[in-house]
């Protein structure tokens, strides 16, 4: 089996007292869309944040293409990085209110070193690949709708040309055109780049339509429920209804 | 009982037999930013009859979060709002746009028209836990101190929450229990009127279901539910009747089935055709600012069916059970 893709291996994390993902594996190749499903609470959110380089896990690693990553953050070169990009539910809580849309855009490529010149030029670029008129890249973000400020997180998220994208219930505040049309952007770029998707849904529809294949968070076999932890009740709740 | 819905007879109808709870005519919500004016609402003319689940539907940006903010005097500073917003409670008719602040603090939020706010995370008090936010409320509204307690628990086992839950504060829940204690907190003081802005937002499908069938059952009992959602399968599960926004319009508002299996005016039928599990095509072009609407039909531009007649604006007119804007409607005799 080739290294090539972006893997999580054994990965645990707790929360204070409480463990949401316990000896957790999971691969994504390049090219693939693969969708993770599990109820509120599995840690589908924490496993994205991991893969995104954002949280270390207590045990465990991540890797790219077979190199294992240590730390998160800014501790990762950026080079490493920014070969990950994330794309949150909220756009909201993921822009800083006071930069204008093009601002929101560029600033990854700002934060490592790129010219200016350069920067326009990209930001421009993704502008209208995603859809943003010029007016709307002059505004801040509360004077659009969540579907554009998010249409500006995608253009974001895809500004440093990322090998992994990982989509994090990405398009669940968004109307059916807006979540077509950003899946739309994606496997576009998807197909040019040979980058590897990971999609997380609740939506078993849009799961079906977009992920090349499925994994469930809920089912892995290392990790029994707490009595008592979230996980454990939102299944008890799902039975039942 | 069932979730299956109880349609309301034509409930789109301009001559109603009974009067509705909520007759909304020609509401107009503009902002007025430093070099723009907003055109979140324009001439919206909307009736909800008590046991009526109406869904309010649309691309984001549309205006539809707008509307439930302006019918409980929400608005920030810089909106002008116009229009009438009748309310019929037991305690007589009155206008909501027109009452005033201190009858709607006293008399209408939370307690004539309650409200499930779009965004839990910002809603919820962060200093307090769940059970004081809902026994303050269910104080608030008339409970005894050990019935509240009492209550707290039964509302939140309605809404999907353990009572091991209410003691945690807002920041210890998920994007999910944060959004159903907010529901729970909508719920404690059992409005006739229940505004729900997007309340599935963030859970997982059976909890939406859980939520959807919940807010049915309200309406089951007599209560009526203005539904505002971009979530088209959320809709088609639960509401009577939908009405489809588009550019700070209602362009569609028609019966749920009439809606879903045949619509009539050209956006409804591309929104419907972004759906994963139909064309997953998105709606071609992109939705006009809200600042700078074209004149006549504002689908025009990226409507198939356009023709010249597309530069005057069409009226909501009534097509058997639905109203429908548009000069060439879908299914019209040619």
């Amino acid at each position: 089996m080739s290294d090539a893709g972006l893997a999580a291996r054994q990965v645990t994390v707790s929360y204070g007292r409480q463990r949401v993902l316990d000896g957790v594996d999971l691969h994504i190749a390049p090219g693939e869309t693969v969708g993770l499903r599990g109820p509120s609470g599995s840690g589908k959110s924490t496993l994205a944040r991991v893969l995104a380089l954002l949280h270390t896990p207590e045990g465990g690693h991540v890797s790219i293409d077979g190199v294992p990553i240590r730390g998160a953050r800014h501790r990762v070169p950026a080079a490493v990085r920014t070969r990950v990009a994330i794309l949150f539910q909220s756009p909201r809580a993921a822009t800083d209110p006071r930069l204008s849309l093009a601002d929101i855009v560029a600033e990854p490529l700002r934060a490592t070193g790129v010219p200016a010149p350069a920067v326009r030029a990209r930001t421009t670029e993704l502008a209208d690949l995603v859809g943003l008129t010029p007016d709307l890249l002059g505004r801040r973000p509360h004077a659009v709708s969540d579907g554009q400020l998010q249409r500006a997180c995608l253009a974001r998220a895809l500004v440093h040309r990322p090998d992994y994208l990982i989509c994090d219930e990405a398009t669940a505040m968004l109307d059916a055109s807006t979540q077509a049309h950003v899946a739309a952007v994606i496997t576009a770029y998807q197909r040019e780049h040979t980058a590897g998707v990971l999609l997380i849904t609740h939506d078993t529809a849009l799961m079906s339509r977009w992920a090349s294949r499925g994994v469930d968070l809920a089912a892995r076999p290392a990790s029994p429920a707490r009595p008592g932890s979230a996980d454990h009740r939102d299944r008890a709740l799902s039975r039942r209804s | 009982m069932t979730a299956t819905p109880t349609h309301a007879p034509a409930a789109t109808g301009d001559t109603p037999e009974w009067p509705p709870l909520l007759d909304v005519d020609g509401l107009t919500v503009r902002f007025q930013l430093r070099d723009a004016v907003v055109h979140a609402v324009t001439d919206l003319r909307l009736a909800i009859r008590p046991g009526e689940l109406l869904a309010v539907v649309g691309e984001s940006g549309c205006g539809k979060s707008v509307l439930a903010h302006a019918l409980l005097g929400l608005l920030p500073g810089n909106a002008t709002v116009t229009g009438r917003a009748r309310l019929h409670t037991a305690a007589g008719a009155v206008d909501l746009l027109g009452c005033g602040e201190r009858h709607l603090a006293r008399h209408v939020r939370g307690r004539a028209v309650g409200l499930i706010p779009q965004s839990p995370a910002t809603a919820l008090t962060p200093v307090r836990t769940g059970r004081r936010l809902l026994t303050e409320t269910l104080r608030a509204h008339g409970h005894s101190r050990a019935a509240a307690s009492d209550a707290a628990v039964r509302l939140a086992a309605d809404v999907g929450l353990e009572p091991a839950d209410l003691d945690r504060y807002p920041h210890e829940l998920s994007g999910g229990m944060a959004q159903r204690l907010v529901t729970a907190l909508a719920l404690a003081p059992d409005p006739p009127l229940l505004l729900a802005d997007e309340p599935t937002t963030g859970l997982d499908r059976p909890l939406v279901d859980h939520t959807l069938d919940l807010l049915r059952r309200r309406c089951d009992t007599g209560a009526a539910v203005l539904l505002i959602t971009h979530d088209l399968a959320a809709a088609r599960r639960v509401a009577d009747t939908v009405a489809v926004m588009y550019a700070s319009r209602v362009v569609e508002h028609a019966p749920a089935d009439a809606l879903f299996t045949a619509p009539a005016h050209p956006y409804a039928a591309a929104l419907l055709d972004a759906l994963p599990d139909r064309a997953f095509r998105p709606v071609p072009g992109h939705p006009p600012m809200l600042t700078d609407l074209p004149a006549g039909c504002a689908f025009a531009p990226r409507c198939g069916h356009r023709t010249d007649a597309c530069h005057t604006q069409p009226d909501l007119a009534r097509v058997a059970t639905s109203r429908v804007a548009c000069h060439h409607r879908i299914g019209a005799p040619t």
